[in-house]
């Protein structure tokens, strides 16, 4: 395939992303809704008036300069932060500080971390069954044919009885989003799920996220993997200092940047 | 530049993986590379061994060879030989192991002993069937009725307090359902449960042993408390204050982390004002003070006094390694069981406390050794331990001026069971260390 003939699938292919957002918009209903949320740590002023709506099936990537803030709006999605001002509704239920709710969204949230966070004193199965089997009070044979299915899907199923300790950092970050999945949440997010991993392990986890965003899951992603977003994020938002710059559709984000720190970012991570 | 090779390269062949060098020489090369690897070292190794013969060369003779087992007293003993007086172990060993315990009541202890390893046997070993665990559960009062007697109707009670603060925990919210908050509800049937238990075993229990007594009257001879001494004694607080320490140590250790300052407060106080006071003074307390606090006729054994404080004492240590365990986890761990949805009390059982421990095995077993060592320390308040039990032996003319062997023996006795725990710690941590090569 010569060059321009990429460029044209590429653009056909985002096009038609571009209308299935348009038709998610009209539409569809609302997965996530942020309105004019503000956190602060200490006396610094992390999230400055997000609003941001998130709708089911959309696909997200989240990309800025590091201590912009974008980890820190994820992780209050599932309330691993809390916010001060403002609100944030996750399918429907408020975050406030009662406990239930919370519990409530943290089940239908899955979330992958930058260094996976598996449970290195279980067995990868055990991994995957244990919050089905202790929040969710499945039948443990349930529990583990289901994981079995996502071990599978992660193509990882022959390491099940392995300990994390003994994969490596790619099939440990393929393990954690099994084991998020087995939950089957809803929404999925990721903070920055391949920045701890070298090089030719970052492609075998980024497939499985294709994958994933392929089978409708509503995601989230935080990652300056430009290529995974402009293949599959319906919208990519750029954050600085805590605000959300600039959102756009992947084509017009990445050829027609409007502000001038985004033209400046981009410059900065595409110039190698 | 000529002569300069190229900076290419390209390699020819896969190089298939071989077997490393074998060692050379064994036994004796090992010997030459580590002990006479040169002139200091030589000189050094030379004088080791010269210095362990010195010390076998005395100690050998003396404790083996020609030492001497039946005499009557340290006269006899030496006119025999001139090696180890063991005759005054061999006459007076019942009495180290069970102190003043009637005669023909020993084998109580025994069997108290000998089902401890029943109990302990689940809780040490993940490949004893978990069933065991309700027989572990069961032991402590088991061992109780065993080694002090007296009405079986008494334990019996004892296990109806846990049984009342359940069914009040189990049926009061359902009581008042729909009229009161879920969550409060469930805690102050919690409460009331509790109490219910407190109240139950400070005035149920007895009146529940006479009347089934009255009945039918089951139950041991019982022994006094002054009657228990020596390794018996030591054994008893030991294995309690260990048994004891480690749950509320655990549980002093998330409340001193705990986000409500009520609780963290709770927890903080104890644990400084307990480690901040010397064991010695706390045995005092237990010994003189906790007399003045019970109301007048209310009996409350000498030794159960002092296995509350020597537990309360090792909880405040345990709590503090604990809390070194819990703090060395990476917050990730903590972070993707509150993503998974975890409550609290089953992150923590899940997730937190199983490599927290882990962590912590070398420090707790540290903690039990220490605790099992200061058991000697009851001899200030006049129970007869091993130690305790030396004073009368040497006051005995018969016996007056004998020291290395009787000490020899304790010392032995402390060994055996703080290596024991030693290895059991270093076997666990092999055993719970997986995959982090």
């Amino acid at each position: 395939m010569s060059d321009t003939d990429r460029k044209g699938a590429m653009t056909a292919a985002a096009t038609e992303r571009d209308e299935e957002r348009r038709a998610m918009t009209t539409s569809g209903e609302v997965a996530i809704e942020i309105a004019g949320m503000n956190k602060w740590f200490g006396e610094f002023h992390v999230l400055r008036d997000i609003n941001l709506t998130v709708y089911s099936g959309e696909r997200i990537v989240i990309c800025g300069p590091s201590g912009s803030g974008k980890s820190t709006l994820i992780r209050c999605i599932n309330a691993l932060e809390s916010h001060q001002t403002g609100r944030i509704v996750v399918e429907g239920t408020e975050l406030s500080s009662d406990i239930k709710n919370i519990d409530r969204i943290r089940s239908e949230v899955g979330m992958c971390f930058q260094h996976f966070n598996l449970f290195p004193h279980l067995s990868v199965l055990e991994n995957c069954t244990l919050a089905p089997i202790w929040v969710r009070r499945e039948p443990k044979k349930e529990a583990e044919e289901r994981a079995g299915y996502y071990l599978e899907r992660v193509k990882i199923g022959d390491q099940a009885l392995k300990y994390p300790g003994q994969l490596s950092g790619g099939q440990q970050q393929r393990v954690a989003i099994a084991r998020s999945l087995c939950m089957q949440p809803r929404i999925m997010l990721f903070d920055e799920p391949t920045s701890a991993l070298d090089p030719e392990m970052i492609k075998e986890v980024l497939d499985v996220m294709v994958d994933l965003a392929e089978s409708g899951m509503t995601m989230l992603v935080v990652s300056h993997e430009m290529g995974f977003a402009r293949q599959v994020a319906h919208r990519i938002i750029f954050m600085d200092e805590g605000q959300i710059v600039e959102q756009n559709e992947p084509e017009a984000f990445f050829n027609n940047p409007q502000s001038e720190r985004t033209r400046l970012f981009l410059s900065q991570i595409l110039s190698h | 530049m000529a002569g300069e090779k190229p900076l290419a390269f390209v390699a020819e062949r896969q190089i298939p993986p071989s077997p490393p060098p074998a060692r050379t020489g064994g036994l004796l090369g090992w010997a030459r590379d580590n002990l006479f690897s040169g002139v200091f070292n030589t000189a050094a190794t030379l004088l080791s061994v010269v210095f362990v013969a010195w010390i076998l060369a005395s100690v050998v003779p003396w404790l083996f060879l020609d030492s001497v087992w039946h005499a009557s007293s340290l006269q006899e003993c030496r006119a025999v030989d001139d090696g180890a007086c063991l005759a005054v172990i061999n006459e007076r060993f019942l009495q180290f192991v069970f102190g003043f315990y009637p005669d023909e009541l020993r084998w109580r202890p025994v069997a108290a002993f000998a089902l401890l390893f029943v109990a302990i046997w689940p809780a040490l070993f993940t490949a004893a069937p978990r069933k065991l665990l309700i027989f572990t559960a069961l032991y402590p009062l088991l061992a109780y009725w065993l080694i002090w007697g007296g009405s079986f109707w008494g334990p019996v009670g004892v296990l109806v307090g846990p049984a009342i603060g359940w069914a009040c925990v189990h049926f009061l919210p359902s009581l008042v359902r729909g009229r009161m908050d879920e969550g409060l509800a469930f805690l102050s049937a919690v409460g009331a449960g509790g109490l219910a238990a407190v109240l139950w075993w400070l005035f149920g229990v007895s009146v529940f042993d006479d009347a089934l007594s009255a009945v039918l009257a089951v139950g041991l001879e019982p022994v006094e408390s002054a009657r228990l001494g020596g390794f018996l004694l030591s054994t008893i607080i030991g294995v309690s204050g260990i048994a004891g320490s480690l749950p509320i140590g655990i549980v002093l250790a998330l409340g001193r982390r705990s986000n409500l300052i009520l609780i963290k407060a709770c927890c903080v106080g104890f644990i400084e004002f307990i480690r901040g006071v010397p064991l010695i003074t706390l045995l005092f307390v237990a010994w003189l003070l906790l007399a003045y606090f019970l109301p007048p006729g209310a009996e409350f054994d000498l030794i159960l006094r002092v296995v509350i404080m020597v537990t309360a004492f090792a909880s405040a240590y345990m709590a503090e390694v604990i809390r070194g365990g819990l703090a060395a986890l990476p917050t990730g761990q903590y972070e993707a069981a509150d993503s998974l949805g975890l409550d609290y009390w089953k992150s923590m059982r899940l997730i937190i406390l199983p490599q927290a421990l882990k962590i912590s095995i070398p420090g707790i077993v540290n903690t039990f050794i220490g605790l099992f060592k200061d058991t000697t320390l009851v001899i200030v308040i006049g129970l007869l331990d091993p130690v305790g039990l030396l004073q009368p032996i040497r006051a005995d003319q018969n016996w007056n001026g004998i020291v290395w062997e009787l000490y020899g023996f304790i010392a032995l006795f402390f060994f055996i069971f703080c290596f024991a725990m030693s290895r059991y710690s270093m076997y666990l941590e092999r055993n719970l260390d997986v995959g982090h090569r």
